[in-house]
């Protein structure tokens, strides 16, 4: 297990070099991914970049960019110039990006390189990289079982040591289950932080692109690489939109109580209940509060998330880009060529949208679901007077067996804790608990914690402080 | 209030229409079981934002434009663009013709 600072420390200092930790990276990659399959494409002319950092901190030592010669994963949904950008689906297996992505732009100017695209759910659409087009990514704590997802194959590429950090998209937990299921830190920062511009449109309302590493100091620092206002995408948001969230020496934390009543894992609540105690026992303290609006909020993001899917989807089309089908007519392409690109999670989210947007049902489904959100961001905002964060279990159970879930409604349940979250725009962290035991394994187990609109620092002081100062 | 939660496959059919996505029957079967499920699911949403005078709120900034100045090169990402349509003629993207006017 590595981190970016230990690299980092090592890079200046000269006993390790970045052509040492990329030719490892590619290493591992060539030796475990045939199994594990986290990576959709290995760039290895990434040792070239690798040289050129490796002579670059012989000449600046501690002066070189922040993430100079950082071997990153980026999830493949997000545009790389001159790269394959496939979304993991068929509809643009042979696409190649024309342009960077901001935040690619923004960690290649910090001298970040990139080894390689991962695996996910096609088009970000699933919770265990099952829905991928190109094959399923393996757990590396359990083969056996799913990484999560919909940023599988990022949490796994660094759960399997073949980098320290990578990449993901967050529409409703995509960052931060896959952090919960591999044992990881993953951030979701505040909608608008980050820039999308370049990110596969899913849910525009609700995604936002977040680190996943092995310390909370780390997600830091790619954040603050990744964040800020950019012209391209007109949703970010700079340090005074929102009023200052301030880090503390000790935090007042919320339980939502009955919102962990039900489904939830016996022995994930169990890991929690001990996590609190260690909260505790460090000097914080912890609350129970109510949420009851949040309990419902599934159900408003499985409105709006497939209405917003189902209008930024009808892009692909067969005819600008991506896998186009033969047809007699216009209206033969577009339908065929989506049939034969979409697997089923895309196809059953894209109906559901244009079901709740149809004609007569747009007021009864959509309407309400964003009124609901907006009274579940006054009822945070209520909360939040009370206490500095909200505490959550990541998910209600540990990875799931490869092909265990079959049930799409039941699938979506992972998400419970996850998607108020993206519905109201905060901040949330998943970092790990501590284990629970299946079949003989220990599997880790992520604890959320959800601060105010614009606390992404508070995040990283109190994350600091319980996970990577642990005992 | 209780919405329509039936989908048979003729709704399906009907959707799948509007989506531009051409289904199996094999399909129209699957996602006739499975849709009426989850709109059954999400119509909680009606139980509880009935109350109040809440108005959606978009967003927290209001609508802004970059200035209006010309941020590419000439024919910065044409050739790029090109390669990646699935039909091209030089510099234009061909396409099925949409008007069949009867003589």
């Amino acid at each position: 297990m590595t981190t970016l600072s230990t690299l980092r420390a090592q890079f200046i200092a000269g006993d390790y070099t970045p052509t040492q930790a990329v030719q490892a990276s590619l290493d591992t990659i060539k030796k475990a991914d045939g199994e594990i399959h986290a990576f959709l494409d290995v760039y290895q002319d990434a040792l070239e970049e690798a040289k050129q950092a490796t002579a670059q901190y012989k000449a600046e030592g501690a002066k070189a960019p922040k993430l100079l010669g950082m071997p990153i994963a980026v999830k493949n949904n997000v545009l790389v110039k001159g790269r394959k950008a496939t979304g993991a689906s068929k509809i643009l297996e042979n696409y190649t990006a024309v342009y960077d992505a901001t935040i690619v732009t923004r960690l290649k100017a910090a001298g970040a390189i990139i080894v390689g695209a991962t695996n996910m759910d096609e088009f970000a659409m699933g919770g265990s990289t099952e829905n991928s087009a190109f094959g399923v990514t393996k757990n590396p704590h359990d083969l056996t079982r799913v990484p999560g997802g919909s940023s599988g194959g990022s949490a796994a590429a660094v759960a399997m040591n073949a980098v320290p950090a990578a990449i993901g998209t967050d529409t409703g937990g995509s960052v931060r289950q896959p952090a919960s299921f591999c044992g990881l830190v993953g951030f979701k920062p505040t909608y608008g932080a980050v820039s999308r511009y370049g990110l596969m449109a899913m849910g525009s309302s609700l995604d936002q692109a977040g680190p996943l590493t092995n310390s909370v100091a780390d997600a830091e620092l790619l954040h603050e690489v990744m964040a800020g206002l950019d012209e391209m995408d007109a949703t970010t948001v700079d340090s005074d939109t929102y009023p200052d969230v301030p880090s503390k020496e000790t935090y007042t934390f919320g339980v939502p109580r009955d919102f962990l009543k039900t489904g939830v894992d016996a022995d994930v609540l169990e890991a929690f209940a001990a996590h609190i105690e260690s909260l505790k026992a460090a000097g914080h303290t912890v609350v129970d509060i109510e949420l009851p609006l949040f309990e419902k909020g599934l159900a408003a993001y499985y409105i709006v998330m497939p209405a917003e899917v189902s209008s930024n989807l009808a892009r692909y089309d067969g005819i600008r880009y991506g896998h186009a089908a033969k047809g007699d007519t216009l209206l033969d392409v577009y339908e065929k060529s989506r049939a034969e690109g979409f697997g089923p999670e895309v196809k059953r989210r894209i109906l559901l949208g244009t079901h709740v947007l149809s004609a007569g049902y747009y007021d009864a489904y959509y309407g309400k679901a964003q009124l609901v959100r907006t009274q579940m961001r006054a009822e945070l905002a209520e909360t939040f007077k009370q206490v500095d964060a909200i505490l959550t279990p990541t998910a209600p159970t540990p990875a799931f067996k490869i092909g265990e879930q079959e049930d799409p409604l039941a699938m979506y349940s992972q998400d419970i804790f996850t998607v108020p979250v993206n519905l109201t725009g905060v901040p949330a962290i998943s970092f790990p608990m501590g284990t629970v035991k299946r079949d003989d394994k220990m599997l880790p187990v992520g604890v959320q914690y959800i601060a105010p609109h614009g606390g992404d620092a508070r995040l990283f002081n109190l994350g600091k402080k319980i996970y990577d100062e642990r005992p | 209030m209780v919405l329509f939660v039936t989908m048979n496959r003729d709704d399906i059919t009907h959707l799948a229409s509007l989506a531009r996505i051409r289904l199996e029957d094999s399909e129209l079967e699957q996602f006739a079981t499975e849709l009426p499920a989850i709109v059954d699911y999400v119509s909680a949403v009606n139980s509880i934002a009935d109350e109040g005078d809440t108005k959606p709120s978009p967003g927290v900034r209001p609508n802004i434009f970059r200035a209006d100045t010309i941020t590419n090169q000439p024919n910065q990402f044409t050739k790029d663009i090109i390669e990646e349509m699935p039909h091209s003629e030089g510099r234009f993207l061909s396409v099925k013709k949409i008007l069949n006017i009867a003589d």
